[in-house]
């Protein structure tokens, strides 16, 4: 499955075909949801290092993405703190939560892993909820801008969205060179048969812990992304809905293919918005889980998983 | 709660994340039946959770049978989408707003447990809530029932070969959980506010409830669901603000010492 993200021809044109829709996103939907998109994707690449490449599924990654957008509004909003020093700041705590979450939740495998990571976000919700002076509770934290990075004032949405996008093509680039290093393979290893890679000498306990404080650090960045881009981080961003919606989209587009979840979160966030406009409202999730709920029974691969497959395997599996 | 969850989970190896949706379409059933046709509290005990296990069953037949070969994870995220468009559905029913369920009558008064009052309510549904798990746990400990369903999840090939049907069995066992999770619902319409994400707010308790106690173990989660109660009462007392987090606080504490859980066997499977 890994060898055919870029390796194949038609690995390449999925990606060459994202890259294309990605720079011209902000002609074709609003600026703002374009930032979003993007921050989403990056989002759902850094979960796909966690299932895809993996095998964990965690269920509580909305603790980094909402957590680290926490700290760099708090930082900015309420203590004053440079902009670029915060953002530095907020991705540290996501990846110290990660390292300490991951230590717990690596001691159980499979729904239970799960379950862990699903009620520890829960813990730090009640944090959010509880510490209101700080959170602001159920408002939110607003920044009154977006700061201004090496100079350049981010305030324009085009601007910003660039910046965002370039960030998230970094993140995306670190992902594929992991997944394709030895250390990628060992990933691998352990997702297809961990007790033979317990007897090959590795120590798999370890290989996870870097894995889930990688993923949790970069779900980090793209959380700081996007309480930046919408100048605010609020209680939603830690909610465990946010959790399922980034495993919706990584599988919607297609675990394990990096690309795949991008292209999920752009599927679902726009569709998300065009479906809000319409009768259903704010219910967008009647629509948005009957979709998941028919890729979870009918076509597990991802929309891009698809793509790629092997016409020939496809009709074995 | 806990105990449907637990005796779905042990049966089928499905993580039903949708039992907290089964949970508020349990109140809703007794709410609208209250409504409609003034469908008395007693009644409504018994039916909504009928109503609700066929909506479960027919669920269960149709869909989610097609994920057992699979890893557990799918069952899980497809019970996820099912959250997802029942509570939103809900929503577009009933509104967001909560509604309240009259306590019913002749239970309506207070009790002086001798250091405080207590709704005369509330013991009746701890009470209640006790019972139905004494008979859960009896029909699986000591029916022929019981012990064919235990024997179904532990060899379901062995069992098939016995010309027992595994099938059946599954079916009605998770018809069974969802039963008991629509029973807790009507139990807690009185108690709390009748609305689409009543759910919500237990189900990630009850994950915890399971997870400290040991999954499949339904002697376990009934122990420890009623510890945490406990625990929770006696929290809101000492120290309100963090109550929330106590019963996370105590799942972490657990793992450390116990990875799988107080009650579950030491198992490495996954």
């Amino acid at each position: 499955m890994t060898a055919a993200l870029f390796g194949t021809r038609r690995g390449a044109i999925v990606a060459a075909v994202l890259l294309l829709i990605a720079l011209a996103l902000p002609k074709l939907v609003y600026p703002v949801l374009a930032i979003d998109i993007i921050a989403y994707g990056l989002f759902a690449v850094a979960f796909d290092l966690l299932l895809g490449f993996t095998g964990l599924l965690s269920f509580g990654h909305a603790m980094f993405w909402g957590g680290a957008g926490y700290v760099a509004t708090i930082l900015i909003a309420k203590a004053n703190v440079p902009f670029p020093l915060a953002v530095i700041l907020a991705i540290a705590y996501a990846a110290v939560l990660a390292l300490i979450v991951g230590a717990i939740a690596i001691r159980r495998q499979g729904i239970y892993f799960a379950m862990i990571t699903l009620a520890l976000a829960q813990l730090q919700y009640f944090f959010a909820y509880q510490l209101g002076g700080w959170t602001g509770g159920e408002n939110g934290v607003q920044l009154s801008s977006r700061g201004t990075l090496f100079g350049i004032a981010l305030e324009n949405d085009i601007a910003f969205y660039y910046a965002v996008l370039a960030v998230a093509a970094l993140g995306t680039y670190l992902v594929v060179r992991v997944v394709r290093s030895p250390f990628g393979a060992v990933l691998g290893a352990m997702r297809e048969n961990e007790q033979r890679a317990i007897a090959l000498g590795f120590r798999v306990d370890r290989y996870k812990l870097i894995a889930f404080v990688m993923s949790g650090t970069l779900a980090g960045v793209a959380g700081v992304l996007f309480a930046v881009g919408n100048r605010l981080s609020g209680l939603d961003g830690v909610d465990w809905h946010t959790s399922g919606k980034v495993v919706m989209m990584s599988i919607l587009g297609g675990i394990g293919t990096v690309f795949g979840p991008i292209a999920g979160a752009g599927i679902f966030e726009s569709l998300d918005f065009f479906v809000s406009k319409t009768a259903i409202g704010d219910k967008t999730n009647i629509v948005m889980g009957t979709i998941f709920a028919l890729c979870v029974l009918l076509f597990r691969r991802g929309i891009i998983g698809e793509l790629l497959a092997d016409r020939t395997k496809r009709a074995k599996t | 709660m806990a105990l449907g969850l637990s005796v779905i989970f042990g049966m089928l190896r499905i993580v039903n994340f949708a039992h907290g949706a089964m949970f508020m379409l349990g109140a809703f059933v007794a709410y609208y039946g209250f409504q409609l046709v003034h469908m008395p509290f007693y009644a409504a005990i018994i039916v909504a959770p009928l109503i609700v296990a066929a909506f479960g069953l027919a669920i269960e037949v149709l869909f989610l049978r097609r994920l057992y070969r699979l890893d557990p994870l799918y069952g899980l995220l497809f019970t996820f989408a099912l959250v997802l468009i029942i509570e939103d559905s809900m929503r577009l029913v009933a509104g967001s707003v909560g509604s309240p369920y009259e306590t019913p009558a002749g239970l309506d008064f207070a009790v002086n447990i001798g250091f405080a009052l207590f709704p005369a309510y509330r013991l009746f549904a701890i009470g209640f809530a006790m019972v139905v798990c004494l008979v859960v746990w009896l029909i699986l400990e000591r029916t022929p029932l019981g012990a064919r369903i235990r024997a179904a999840t532990e060899a379901p090939v062995l069992v098939r070969a016995l010309g027992i049907d595994t099938q059946l069995l599954v079916s009605l066992t998770f018809a069974a959980g969802v039963a008991l999770a629509a029973l807790g619902g009507v139990l807690a319409a009185p108690i709390q506010n009748v609305e689409p994400t009543m759910g919500d707010k237990i189900i990630i308790n009850t994950f915890a409830i399971v997870v400290i106690g040991g999954l499949g173990s339904i002697g376990g989660s009934v122990i420890t669901g009623f510890a945490l109660g406990l625990l929770q009462t006696l929290g809101a007392v000492i120290f309100p603000a963090f109550n929330d987090t106590l019963i996370f606080m105590l799942m972490i504490i657990v793992l450390l010492i116990r990875p799988s859980g107080l009650f579950g066997a030491p198992a490495s499977a996954k």
